[in-house]
């Protein structure tokens, strides 16, 4: 039988679809309990290829008919030698091109909603790590907040939608994913804002990213509005857009709020973080539209494969929004936090300017779940 | 350490690092080490998994100029 090339695209829309798929993951197993594709209705079975190098015999059986059987490995190459395996025994079997490499670089861009006269949000969902990067467009004008490394992705879609690339911002200096922000900024020749409080040590010019500092995109004026909210970090920046979303950066997400430690500094920010979601956000209209910075687990997406949700909803839902107690609320952001980001403090050295390794390592850096927030 | 075999799998990317390895590793005598060389940075945890998960003992790693040898001894 035959093997058949899948790509990271084709597999994000079975995920936003919630279809079934049955993933075949032959990375060792540390690699898998870490990291996977995860899917509403995706089935796994971990075994790594090298257990397989004898034959799939024991396998086959394990393997269902009446759904695609896709074998995931890091970078394709083990994917295709057991996929070649399995259809030499009688299977068709799908293998992921690329593999969880270019699953970590995928993209899907999805349309949140309208804006004032014309203008729209996209939120980039990059599925395999939980980042959401954002482009308002305006009247032939637009403005990316938070975009990843992946540059081409924005400019293209900017072509596409025939927009000139105004404004670039990073609501923070982030641990868990590089940056194209300043790199977009370079080729298109748009401002690259930064909030200074986390821009001390690097090593570029950008400019100032002030709380009450706004911009306009396009000639209706569409207004971006900065609001200073430190707590993930210091100099951590919400964005509020048309009066209609609230961009939170990693201080809010869905399901999770921001932790305050990946700077090292859990102690000293633990009461910004606090000031910032029980008394700045609650000063917000309830029905702003939150848009994170980051998702943790696909539960987190709506049924467009959006990451979006009223504030007002948060208030009411979020576990991280709803603890009374100070003492409590600082004991469940410093202590019992999940594993760092892979890699993070490299990570931040990247986004400082002060070391630029090749587009390897920078893939190396990123492997792994974003780990920014805390439940 | 006696080297008995040296299996040249640079600039080779993942699986075929290991399938050479496991494909020299029939070849020898338990207790015999086969050293491995690799530029594959991937090779480093799928070596010592396959190695464990063969039965075999992972003796030693080294890297140097971006080439990761391994010393392993046959079960």
């Amino acid at each position: 039988m035959t093997i058949i090339k899948m790509t990271a695209a084709q597999v994000a829309r079975k995920l936003i679809e919630k279809q079934p798929l049955f993933i075949l993951d032959v990375r060792n197993t540390d690699a898998y309990d870490d990291w996977k594709i995860e899917g509403h209705n995706f089935e796994y079975l971990n075994i790594p290829y090298f257990d397989l190098l004898d034959g799939v015999e024991e396998i086959i059986p394990k393997l269902p008919t009446d759904k695609d059987v896709l074998v995931v490995c890091a970078k394709e190459g083990s994917s295709v030698m057991v996929a070649e395996m399995v259809a030499e025994a009688g299977r068709d079997v799908f293998y992921l091109e690329g593999g969880m490499k270019s699953w970590s670089s995928y993209l899907e861009p999805i349309k949140v909603g309208d804006l004032t006269d014309g203008g729209e949000m996209y939120q980039f969902v990059r599925l395999g790590k939980g980042c959401l990067s954002y482009m308002v467009i305006s009247e032939g004008e637009a403005a990316i907040i938070d975009a990843v490394r992946f540059t081409e992705v924005f400019t293209n879609f900017a072509k596409e939608k025939n927009v000139e690339i105004k404004h670039v911002f990073d609501t923070h200096l982030h641990a868990d994913h590089i940056s194209g922000g300043r790199h977009i900024a370079e080729a298109t020749g748009a401002t690259y804002y930064l909030p200074p409080k986390d821009a001390e040590e690097v090593v570029f010019d950008y400019t100032p990213l002030e709380d009450g500092l706004t911009v306009k995109v396009g000639a209706s004026q569409i207004e971006v509005g900065a609001l200073y909210s430190p707590g993930h970090t210091i100099g951590s920046t919400s964005f509020i857009v048309d009066s209609k979303y609230l961009l939170t950066g990693d201080i809010l997400f869905i399901d999770s709020i921001g932790r305050p430690d990946l700077a090292g500094l859990a102690e000293d920010w633990v009461g910004d973080l606090r000031e910032t979601l029980y008394r700045r956000y609650r000063e917000l209209v309830e029905d702003l539209i939150v848009l994170p910075a980051h998702f943790m687990i696909i539960e987190e997406l709506n049924e467009d494969g959006t990451v979006a949700k009223r504030l007002g909803d948060l208030f009411a839902e979020n576990h991280g929004l709803n603890i009374e107690s100070e003492e409590e609320f600082r004991h469940t952001v410093t202590d019992n936090l999940p594993p760092q980001p892979n890699a993070y403090q490299q990570i931040r050295q990247v986004n400082m300017g002060k070391i630029t390794p090749d587009n390897e390592e920078q893939t190396e850096m990123e492997i792994g779940p974003n780990r920014c927030a805390v439940r | 350490m006696e080297v008995t075999q040296i299996l040249d799998a640079k600039g080779l990317a993942c699986p075929m690092p290991i399938v050479k390895t496991k494909k020299a590793m029939d070849t020898l005598e338990p207790g015999q080490v086969l050293e491995v060389q690799v530029t594959d940075k991937g090779a480093i945890a799928d070596l010592t998994a396959w190695s464990a998960a063969a039965g075999h003992t992972l003796l030693d790693h080294k890297e140097e100029q971006n080439v990761l040898t391994f010393y392993i001894k046959k079960a």
